[in-house]
């Protein structure tokens, strides 16, 4: 039997551009825009002009004035029981907007939503988490506030407790708690919230990362017991550990809606083809043979910003010669990589079995990574290059590009924040003592 | 056949199961429903909501749960001296700190739970952006929580009684009622106010100023005797003048009985507070977003 539990039918957010946090008004506000209005109206088209420059905010056309903007815009959907929907799209897709419709915390400005069951969500952890409290004390007033009933809570109290592991500190205020051991009290709380269907923004971002396994077991549990779950994340990695099925959210807009490994592949190239080519190249010298066009980063032969562990990838340089005598000479290119003004590596022709490359008069040049061996991160690329003695285009800040976490040993087991910089192919062996 | 019969009449007890629980998200538009059901079924988050405003309450403060106490008790003294030595303010023949504390004590507690009930919306959005949960009980759980205050100067309130050697009428059982009265007017007028600050933080400030002149407004410091009727009965619309002359009645045994005054009192307060609940459900919506 595979009943719709939620139904979502053109649903749309509108929100006022700079009322979705802290902006509140005065009357004193009221009494100064009077004076002010005509220089705002001028201020809010530059600013206008300015999103369209660098973002696909404008794209949503909304018709009404420049001052609003459609968060949502006619998105529908049908979920069936059981069904564990890894929500995916970049900052302002709208993803965190339809969960808080969903869970009620705010109304759609259009459209309708039908949601059959009893509804958690698990938006932050630790939501009403009181400092002064002690964590028994913030136990039962988190989970009423998530909407567990005292009886249940009293029956789940010792299975909690030993799931946050704190027991020792279960009567001191959780202000004198670590922010580990608080974060591990908010989430057994909610992890033992027992709802149909349940809703989860992105609350897997803290903890340790023991920790953080331990949650996502958890959510694996609660998906096989064929709980309907909205997961929304930017950790590919845990999306598809977890989820079947992925919605991929763009400008406020479902645009893909598919399993979830189509979806995530949809969503990282999106990535790549809509972000403008940052060419940053903050510092260059400048060599008298050879010039560079162009450094792009390849995932799978598709041009990318953002790269797994485990991904076939390459870095292509595109250059011309500037002069004919430099043609047929031997250049030396290094590709050096960075992760907060730290050098990683460095990947030299001239280490590399001391090969040179042969320059033609326009050409790539193209060094392949088999495996992409980093974890999470922010990585920088920078290029230099050699011919003979002399020093040719050296391009400080080339590329700029993510690294996600990936399952780079194949072995279905996914790996959170804090577990290192790197991967490295190894083998295990045991002997016996003799 | 009977086996088939039993599966049909299962999946029919579902599907009832799921109509009962079927939630419908969509815009609301002008006054909506009240919805007290729903607070009903949300009855055990109020109570924890008011355990915890109790329980930190006065955490990390020196006297702790003395300011309760020394808020009308210092206003007694300075009013005594004032009103009661240098004014010469009639007092219904009542010791005059005895006369002002009756009437402080309730008043404290109306325009404590009114600051709390205001300023609770926007201390809460923490909670109105991140869960659901009926937000009525927000305003409610910070007007009831005053309670526990209430209780603390009630009981020196008995102990200045005793020392006058006044006894309280039978009238006291009405006093239960009279607190519920200032109950609901200070969460009447803390819905609106708490909805309106959501968007308009003026109301921090206009808080304060607001309870300063009510006060004067009420019979603290000078006895609603001082009015004839039918004067008398008409300054009822002013829910606090009912409860305050409420008390002295019941406790010190004024010979101003309420009577139609009482009833005024009553109208006014549940029209204040009908009428904050419906402004407060029809705001609600912007919360979240505004907060």
């Amino acid at each position: 039997m595979s009943d719709t539990v939620i139904k979502v039918e053109g649903l749309s957010k509108l929100y006022r551009i700079g009322s979705r946090q802290n902006d509140y008004r005065t009357l004193r506000d009221t009494i100064t825009d009077a004076f002010t209005t005509p220089l705002r109206k001028l201020r809010k088209r530059a600013k206008s002009k300015g999103l369209e420059g660098n973002s696909n905010l404008s794209a949503l056309g909304s018709p009404l004035s420049a001052d609003t903007i459609w968060a949502l815009k006619d998105v529908s959907f049908e979920i069936k029981r059981g069904e564990v929907v890894g929500i995916i799209g970049r900052n302002g897709a709208g993803k965190s907007t339809l969960l808080k419709i969903l869970s009620r915390i705010t109304e759609p400005t259009e459209g309708y939503a039908e949601i059959h069951g009893r509804v958690g969500s698990l938006l932050e952890v630790g939501t009403g988490f009181h400092p002064e409290l002690t964590g028994r004390e913030n136990i039962y007033l988190n989970g009423a506030i998530l909407g567990m009933r005292k009886a249940e809570i009293e029956q789940k109290f010792d299975e909690i407790l030993a799931f946050a592991e704190v027991e020792k500190f279960i009567d001191t205020p959780v202000k004198h708690y670590s922010s580990g051991m608080y974060v591990r009290l908010a989430f057994a709380v909610a992890a033992h919230l027992e709802p149909e269907i349940l809703l989860v923004d992105e609350v897997l971002a803290v903890g340790d990362v023991g920790f953080q396994k331990k949650c996502l077991g958890k959510m694996g549990d609660v998906a096989k017991e064929g709980r309907t779950v909205i997961f929304v994340s930017h950790n590919m990695a845990a999306i598809k550990g977890l989820c079947g099925s992925g919605f991929l959210l763009k400008n406020g807009q479902l645009v893909i809606r598919d399993n979830v490994d189509t979806v995530v592949h949809a969503y990282l190239s999106e990535i790549s083809a809509t972000t403008e080519k940052k060419r940053c190249w903050t510092y260059r010298h400048r060599g008298s043979s050879i010039a560079i066009d162009e450094v792009e980063l390849l995932v799978n032969g598709l041009p990318s910003n953002s790269v797994q562990s485990g991904d076939r990838c390459s870095i292509q340089i595109r250059y011309h010669a500037l002069t004919p005598e430099s043609v047929d000479s031997n250049l030396s290119v290094a590709i050096m990589f960075f992760s907060e003004g730290q050098k990683l590596t460095n990947l030299w022709t001239n280490y590399h079995n001391g090969r040179t490359i042969k320059i033609l008069p326009a050409g790539v040049i193209e060094c392949s990574i088999p495996k992409w061996p980093f974890r999470s991160n922010f990585l920088r690329i920078d290029i230099f290059t050699q011919m003979g003695p002399h020093l040719q285009d050296w391009i400080e800040e080339c590329v700029y590009f993510d690294s996600y976490d990936g399952d780079y040993y194949h072995s279905g087991i996914i790996t959170g924040p804090g577990q290192g910089l790197l991967f490295l192919d190894h083998e295990w062996n045991s002997y016996a003592n003799e | 056949m009977a086996e088939a019969y039993l599966f049909d009449g299962n999946i029919h007890t579902m599907n009832d199961h799921l109509k009962a629980s079927m939630i419908l998200i969509e815009p609301t538009q002008g006054w909506v429903s009240l919805k007290l059901h729903e607070l009903w079924e949300y009855r055990e988050l109020l109570y924890f909501l008011v355990w915890r405003d109790v329980k930190v309450r006065y955490k990390q403060t020196v006297l702790g749960a003395a300011w309760a106490v020394i808020q009308p008790f210092m206003a007694m003294v300075v009013f005594s001296i004032f009103f009661g030595k240098l004014a010469k303010m009639p007092s219904d023949g009542i010791p005059y700190p005895l006369f002002s504390y009756a009437a402080l004590v309730p008043w404290t507690f109306f325009a404590n739970g009114l600051n709390q009930a205001s300023n609770s919306l926007v201390g809460s959005a923490h909670l109105i952006t991140k869960v659901y949960f009926p937000r009525l009980a927000i305003p409610i759980s910070s007007v009831i929580s005053g309670i526990i205050d209430f209780v603390l100067a009630f009981i020196v309130l008995i102990g200045i009684m005793t020392y006058y050697g006044t006894f309280p009428t039978l009238n006291v059982i009405w006093l239960p009622f009279l607190l519920l009265l200032a109950l609901i007017t200070a969460l009447g007028v803390g819905m609106w106010f708490s909805a309106l600050n959501v968007e308009f933080r003026d109301v921090r400030y206009v808080v304060p100023f607001l309870t300063q002149f009510w006060m004067f407004a009420t019979p603290i410091v000078y006895p609603s005797s001082l009015l004839s009727e039918p004067w008398r009965t008409l300054y009822g619309i002013n829910p606090m003048v009912g409860v305050v002359e409420g008390f002295r009645w019941a406790l010190l045994g004024t010979q101003t009985a309420p009577g139609p005054m009482i009833i005024v009192s009553s109208l006014a307060a549940m029209i204040i507070l009908i009428g904050g609940a419906f402004y407060f459900r029809k705001m609600e919506k912007t919360f979240a977003d505004l907060v």
